[in-house]
């Protein structure tokens, strides 16, 4: 699918969402646990088993990014699957948290 | 990127913890979105362009900055205190519009030609079951909020969804606030800072509440009552918190942001040694550019204040660093970018900058940076220093000279609790330096004296042509000083030094 910022994907797997934050004009296949990821508004949740190798878990409030850094994503509700795009296992993006200025 | 999608995504994470209001009553993210989507209903019934809200702070003011966003209709916060003709003249720009008023201004409101709820009764009309209606994508701006005026007529700037998006995810880390975490805003709605405050509390999943009316003895009394562990103030604001007599304990605050108007270092610095475990939060930004852009955090404050290095002690007089999400560059009148330790026009370009005019346009370069007409220069480091508006510069005898820097000296005076010093017009000058200052409580002012004092500090070219001692300087409500009111409120004054 085409990633739009914003856009909100759920994991098969649970029910896990995440938000887009950046991403490319490409088509990308994007998992989670293995399974495809779907806009939980307008798709109906794919059936299959998740891959037990890919249920390393997303965490809420942290941010997954690929190797180029052209994709991010938030995790808005966490969950089992391991986020992929393209077959790519994303990685968690550690940035120190500003302080709260307002 | 749209404001409702901060909403939904709060709803997702942490759909039923309070994030508005007192712990006993507040709002959660699905109470506020089902607010929300109600409050957009009422404002299609009535074909309404925009939404005015023109009362103080309070749970109703989230509620229609997200009916407003869900409607797809800018939300424009008016300063309720704004008197006759400058009132008529804002609420003159939005015709047909649903205003939120307190019950005493909602005839004047309505005889203007917009339709008016007060807001008690916003709060019932918007109580609904949840109608699960998307929102409304529109181009308008996501909110309107009007510059206080200070030198000239007030514009309008304009704030897309894009814009405090982009500044929520640059800046605020999504769900990171503890359950128990609660934060105390003391800014009225139609400042920026209020706006950002709805936005990055909801996102970080932290209880906001409002003060309506500010004292500091409330201020304190509510910070202990609620176990507040964040709090935004002003600098006037701490200025009168930290010189409270009494109790100025505040067991649970950890994270105090103070911003808005330069703070005399000596005010910060007292509130440092008053309160050891809290920390500091200083931030500079501007309206157009959806608030922070850059942050002197909790460390940089203990730092500097332990520091011997002159240097880093001086950065307790910074606003800090830039956000990683904004770019800032320090220019000299031909647009060439300046070194640091130069001082020049500060200029941003970032998604969370506006820099947009209601009827005017974008105010940015054919690079994309807005020049903010504020003056400053970035340390070695990257500490950012402010030193005033590019347009309160005096030029007496062809020299141009800052306010700030002799605002800085009279201030660091014993006796001074507070001073402005502006250019009047001269005969033979073009303009003349003149200041009024304000004695601290129980010390009388020699206008002669701190004359000499200046004198001592600053060349003789910088030192006031004359000192008004009066009893109080004209600032707007969040601390900002009316300059073009101090040169009317000395016209007639009575102690004066002349040169």
């Amino acid at each position: 699918m085409k990633l739009t910022v914003g856009k909100t994907l759920a994991s098969a797997v649970d029910g896990a969402t995440v938000v887009v934050v950046r991403a490319g004009a490409d088509e990308v296949d994007i998992t989670s646990g293995g399974l495809p990821m779907y806009d939980p508004k307008a798709d109906p949740r794919p059936d299959g088993d998740p891959d037990e190798s890919l249920l390393g878990g997303t965490q809420i409030g942290k941010r997954y990014v690929n190797e180029a850094d052209d994709i991010e994503l938030l995790a808005t509700k966490p969950g089992k699957g391991s986020i992929a795009v393209n077959g790519e296992t994303l990685r968690l993006r550690d940035a120190k948290p500003l302080p709260a200025s307002d | 990127m749209h404001l409702s999608m901060l909403l939904d995504m709060a709803c997702d994470g942490f759909g039923d913890r309070t994030v508005v209001g007192r712990s006993h009553d507040g709002l959660t993210p699905v109470d506020l979105r089902r607010r929300a989507r109600a409050g957009a209903q009422v404002l299609r019934d009535r074909q309404a362009p925009a939404l005015v809200y023109l009362d103080v702070n309070g749970p109703a003011y989230p509620v229609a900055m997200f009916a407003a966003a869900h409607a797809g209709v800018p939300l424009v916060p008016i300063n309720y205190r704004l008197g006759g003709e400058q009132l008529d003249y804002l609420l003159g720009q939005h015709p047909g519009a649903l205003a939120i008023v307190a019950p005493d201004s909602a005839a004047h409101v309505a005889s203007l030609g917009l339709t008016t709820m007060t807001t008690d009764e916003w709060l019932a009309v918007t109580d609904q079951a949840d109608n699960e209606q998307d929102p409304d994508w529109s181009d308008e701006a996501a909110i309107v909020i009007y510059t206080s005026g200070t030198t000239s007529k007030p514009k309008g700037v304009l704030l897309r969804h894009e814009n405090l998006v982009s500044y929520v995810f640059g800046s605020v880390e999504f769900a990171a606030a503890d359950p128990a975490d609660a934060a105390l805003v003391s800014v009225p709605p139609y400042h920026i800072a209020a706006v950002a405050n709805v936005l990055s509390n909801l996102y970080a999943g932290r209880r906001a509440m409002v003060l309506e009316q500010f004292t500091p003895e409330e201020w304190l009394a509510l910070v202990r009552d609620e176990g507040v562990t964040n709090a935004l103030v002003v600098p006037t604001m701490l200025a009168r918190i930290v010189a409270a007599p009494g109790d100025t304990s505040v067991p649970t605050l950890r994270n105090l942001a103070y911003g808005g108007a330069p703070m005399p270092a000596r005010i910060i610095q007292t509130a440092l040694e008053m309160w050891p475990d809290v920390g500091f939060v200083n931030a500079y930004g501007l309206t157009e550019t959806s608030s922070t852009v850059a942050v002197l955090g909790p460390d940089d404050h203990r730092e500097a204040l332990a520091s011997d290095d002159p240097a880093v002690r001086a950065r307790l007089g910074s606003t800090g660093r830039v956000l990683p999400s904004v770019e800032l560059e320090i220019r000299d009148p031909f647009d060439e970018v300046l070194p640091a330790g130069e001082v020049g026009r500060i200029c941003v370009r970032g998604d969370q900058v506006s820099a947009e005019y209601a009827g005017i346009g974008r105010a940015v370069d054919e690079r994309g940076f807005f020049d903010t007409r504020d003056k400053g220069y970035l340390d070695d480091a990257g500490y950012l220093f402010i030193g005033g508006r590019v347009d309160d510069t005096i030029i007496r005898g062809g020299e141009n000279i800052a306010p700030a820097e002799i605002e800085d000296v009279i201030l660091a005076h014993e006796h001074v609790e507070d001073c402005a010093v502006v250019g009047v017009p001269d005969d033979e000058w073009g303009q003349r330096i003149e200041a009024a200052v304000v004695a601290r409580e129980g010390c009388s002012i020699d206008a002669e004296a701190l004359r000499e004092y200046i004198r001592g500090h600053l060349r003789g070219s910088k030192t006031p042509d004359r000192i008004h001692v009066i009893s109080e300087l004209p600032r707007t409500e969040t601390g900002k000083l009316i300059r073009r009111h101090v040169v009317t409120a000395i016209a007639g004054e009575s102690a004066t030094a002349d040169a």
